[in-house]
């Protein structure tokens, strides 16, 4: 039962979408475009983020510690293999089976939402430091030598599947990335409207009330917090492709922090917030990168606050309630018609 | 024999070393229920005013447990007026807002230093256990460490003020309907456990390199030694302490302190999932 | 001799040394209503959520249709046809009522009959016309008929109520009452009140709990003429 207007906002979001990936090249250099898919991973990760935050109601603090998983895998599975088809799976699977494992652990010991995500922190910590201390020639797997805090760099980019000396050039990188983001989105997006996904906002909302109608709660975020990490590993994996580079800062507090400020600017509760908040902040932080008198932790760390006590629902949900306020001024709708949180 | 003795001895600052870092997250937990994720920050500020001040000619031990008691403190009090006070009862909220926090802390701070590690030396020189060498500082730590859990645990249970703490803590409303005002002691508490972290970061400035980002290292550790120790301030971090900063030492002296700092942090994932109230949700349920 | 639907053998309640539930034995059969009432402290609704799950018994067992369900969890509880109103409602507050209702239908039928089972309880609760409303937005009495609306979208062959009538007006409860008569043509009912209005209305068989047992177990007119039970009430020690 999705009410029109959710499926006109859909196709508004996808069109949108099409046209950037279609349009963007064409305005654009590529330099550009290899800035967006940087861009493309940020908002991946902040996709997984917003998901099982905002309709799964599970605090991850440590969504950092798979997509990390996710570019680690790729970057040591790619140096073994040389094509690059399978690693890409093996970065989506790896987080995701890692994900369920911690989820097992977390949602069947019926922990609470901030312990978890003290927990899930504390893994990130626990990856960060197992990750920077493999600097040394004896630590690697198979011909990858994992590099320690210095990082494991000259990581081999995508390939045509099956070719392996056939790499993507940035261009055709581009439309990957972005096609991937598009079907994510999709795939999340009918994913809520299925017995699935409503049960699971409707456990956000009230777990008791989930329970008593006979519903499982902790094998429904046991799923959403699986499909979350696996997303995040393939964001990593993006990630590692853009930079040729990978290292363990992306286990770092501050990693995990940006993802959240991603969701908390874009709006949680929605799909495109968490996108177009990434977007944003990684502009801004791109902007100040090229400027030396502002910290970007400093700029980072004040917008964390203002949203938190001033916009704690994001801009897309307020922009959005200034057009709804507009529209039913127009026309005359029945008073309180539900126009539910899911775009 | 020696080697035992050795071993004892590092287990012991070990534990006193967490103690230290976590006792003004405790205090703050406990009472308020509030995750400070500022922690580590706080205790970077007061690392940073000991080598500050000590820099600028004063004695080290002024520095460290005059100069940053009071500065963190202070700092304390101005997080909790400006911030943390519109947002009590919102764990989640806290969380993110004193997340802002540490990251602008953070960036305050290398944009008036930069990301040089500064750094003490350790004072008092050093002694011997049998033929190994280990530093007298660590027994000053370990006197600090119990000095200030047992200053804790005197003031919530002599003093006046430790009473109004204990009664807030466990009903808020019905110490309001006494007289009491609960923002207020949230606000003195507050600033107790800035203060408190920020002793520990000078206490620990001659053990620890400093930089702005040291408070990483420390925050995961802090909570979950807080956290694992459950409801009870003292008590509570007081054994969660004992229990992690000996598994950290035991698997350090075997391995490495990387694979200590792993295997703590695991024992204590572990135990938060077996005890979800922490020690003294279960055990020595009514000590403070 | 017919299996009863519902019965506990032995039940027993203990928190530290406060017995809440003394040793119950207590029989339910099919499509009965019964009420429970006592003073309060009397153990009703510690009884109430051990039948639900939310509490573990210290000792005895629960049966439902000769199937032991001592100390399942809830929501295998709710699995076995059990519908569940807890005493504060808890409700999908920042959903429709009718996604309130479909959740409870959807878990056992295919979308279109999950719809149709809806639009049929929201007739009979006389909810439809607000059935797109958001339920946090709506009033008490409105929310405890949301609630109800789910259980008994669930389908359910035992229904447990407790406190339906809390905070309604008059009006509201004489509707809930034949809500409760109506849903009793078909199904089994246990009904926790305090509202002895509400429990002339819908009573046959009632089951007065103090101190944690079973005082009397009698037809509504019985009980309510039983000097003990008023005593029990007005406080003095019953004999």
């Amino acid at each position: 039962m999705t009410p029109r207007s959710d499926w006109r906002g859909f196709c508004a979001v996808i069109a949108a979408m099409l046209v950037v990936m279609f349009g963007l090249p064409q305005v654009t250099g590529l330099f550009g475009l290899v800035q967006a898919t940087v861009f493309i991973a940020m908002a991946m990760v902040a996709l997984s983020q917003g998901f099982i935050w905002g309709f799964g109601g599970i605090m991850s603090f440590g969504q950092s510690a798979f997509f990390g998983l996710g570019g680690y895998t790729y970057a040591v599975a790619v140096l073994n293999m040389g094509d690059s088809s399978l690693p890409l799976v093996f970065a989506v699977v790896l987080p995701a089976v890692f994900a369920a494992l911690l989820g097992y652990f977390m949602f069947y010991g019926r922990i609470s939402d901030a312990y978890v995500g003290v927990i899930t922190l504390t893994v990130t910590v626990i990856l960060f430091n197992v990750m920077n201390s493999t600097a040394g020639d004896i630590y690697h797997i198979g011909n990858a030598p994992l590099g320690g805090f210095n990082g494991m760099p000259s990581i081999p980019p995508l390939n045509m599947p099956g070719d392996a000396s056939a790499a993507l050039d940035p261009e055709q990188f581009y439309y990957v990335c972005m096609g991937l983001l598009i079907a994510v989105y999709a795939m999340l997006r009918w994913l809520l409207t299925t017995r699935f996904g409503r049960v699971t906002v409707a456990i956000r909302e009230n777990e008791t009330r989930a329970m008593l109608l006979g519903y499982d709660p902790r094998l429904y975020k046991l799923i959403v917090f699986t499909i979350g990490g696996g997303i995040a590993g393939l964001a990593g994996c993006l990630f590692t492709n853009w930079g040729g580079f990978i290292s363990p800062t992306v286990f770092g507090l501050s990693q995990s922090a940006q993802i959240i400020i991603f969701v908390l600017v874009g709006g949680l509760g929605t799909l495109i917030g968490p996108i177009l908040g990434a977007v944003a902040i990684e502009f801004v932080i791109s902007v100040i990168g090229t400027q030396q008198t502002l910290n970007a932790d400093l700029i980072l760390g004040v917008v964390l606050v203002v949203f938190v006590l001033l916009v704690p629902q994001g801009v897309v949900p307020v922009l959005r309630h200034a057009v709804q306020s507009l529209t039913q001024r127009r026309r005359r709708v029945p008073v309180g018609a539900a126009k539910e949180a899911r775009s | 024999m020696a080697l035992t003795a050795l071993i004892g001895f590092n287990v012991l600052s070990s534990i006193a070393a967490l103690i230290l870092l976590s006792i003004g997250l405790g205090v703050i937990f406990g009472m308020m229920k509030i995750i400070n994720l500022a922690h580590g920050e706080f205790l970077m500020l007061g690392a940073y005013a000991t080598v500050l001040s000590t820099n600028a000619g004063l004695n080290l031990f002024v520095a460290m447990l005059v100069v940053a008691p009071v500065f963190v403190g202070l700092v304390g009090l101005i997080v909790e007026r400006g911030i943390i006070r519109f947002l009590y009862g919102r764990m989640i909220d806290t969380m993110l807002a004193t997340w802002g926090l540490s990251l602008g802390l953070v960036g305050i701070i290398t944009t008036i230093f930069g990301t040089t590690v500064k750094g003490v030396a350790a004072p008092l020189g050093g002694f011997s256990i049998g033929p190994y060498q280990t530093s007298t500082y660590s027994l000053f730590m370990i006197a600090m460490a119990i000095i200030v859990v047992a200053g804790i645990w005197a003031m919530l249970r002599f003093t006046r003020f430790g009473l109004i703490v204990r009664a807030t803590m466990q009903n808020p409303a019905m110490a309001a309907a006494l007289g009491v005002s609960p923002p207020r002691i949230y606000m003195a508490t507050f600033v107790l456990g800035a203060a408190l972290t920020g002793l520990a970061g000078g206490v620990l400035v001659p053990v620890s390199g400093v930089s702005p980002t040291m408070g990483a290292a420390y925050i995961a550790r802090a909570f979950i030694t807080v956290i694992g120790g459950g409801a009870a301030m003292v008590t509570g971090s007081s054994l969660a302490a004992t229990l992690f900063g000996f598994i950290d030492q035991v698997v350090t002296f075997k391995t490495t302190p990387v694979f200590g700092q792993v295997a703590l942090l695991i024992s204590a994932v572990i135990m938060i999932r077996v005890l979800p109230q922490g020690i003294t949700g279960r055990f020595f349920r009514r000590s403070l | 001799m017919t299996v009863p639907l519902l019965q506990t053998s032995g039940l027993t309640m203990r928190f530290g040394g406060v017995t809440a539930v003394d040793s119950v034995d207590f029989s339910l059969a099919e499509v009965e209503l019964r009420c429970l009432i006592g003073p309060n402290g009397a153990g009703k609704s510690t009884f109430f959520k051990m039948l639900t799950g939310q509490l573990v018994p210290s000792a005895g067992s629960i049966s439902f249709r000769g199937h032991d369900t001592t100390g399942a969890q809830t929501h295998e509880i709710a699995r076995l046809g059990i519908g569940i109103k807890t005493q504060v409602p808890n409700v999908f507050n920042g959903l429709s009522v009718f996604e309130n209702v479909y959740i409870a239908a959807i878990r056992t039928n295919p979308p279109k009959r999950a719809r149709m089972i809806v639009e049929e309880v929201l007739g009979r609760t006389g909810l439809t016309d607000i059935a797109f409303r958001i339920v946090g937005q709506l009033a008490h009495g409105q929310r405890q008929w949301v609630e109800i609306s789910a259980v008994l979208a669930q389908e359910p062959d035992l229904i447990l109520l407790d406190e339906p009538a809390a905070g309604m007006t008059y009006e509201e409860v004489v509707r809930t009452s034949e809500l409760i008569r109506e849903i009793n043509r078909a199904q089994a009912l246990i009904v926790v009140e305090h509202d002895m209005q509400f429990i002339r209305m819908i009573a046959r068989t009632v089951t007065v709990f103090h101190q944690g047992r079973i005082l009397v177990e009698d037809s509504v007119d019985a009980v309510l003429n039983n000097q003990a039970v008023r005593d029990v009430y007005l406080g003095k020690q019953a004999a």
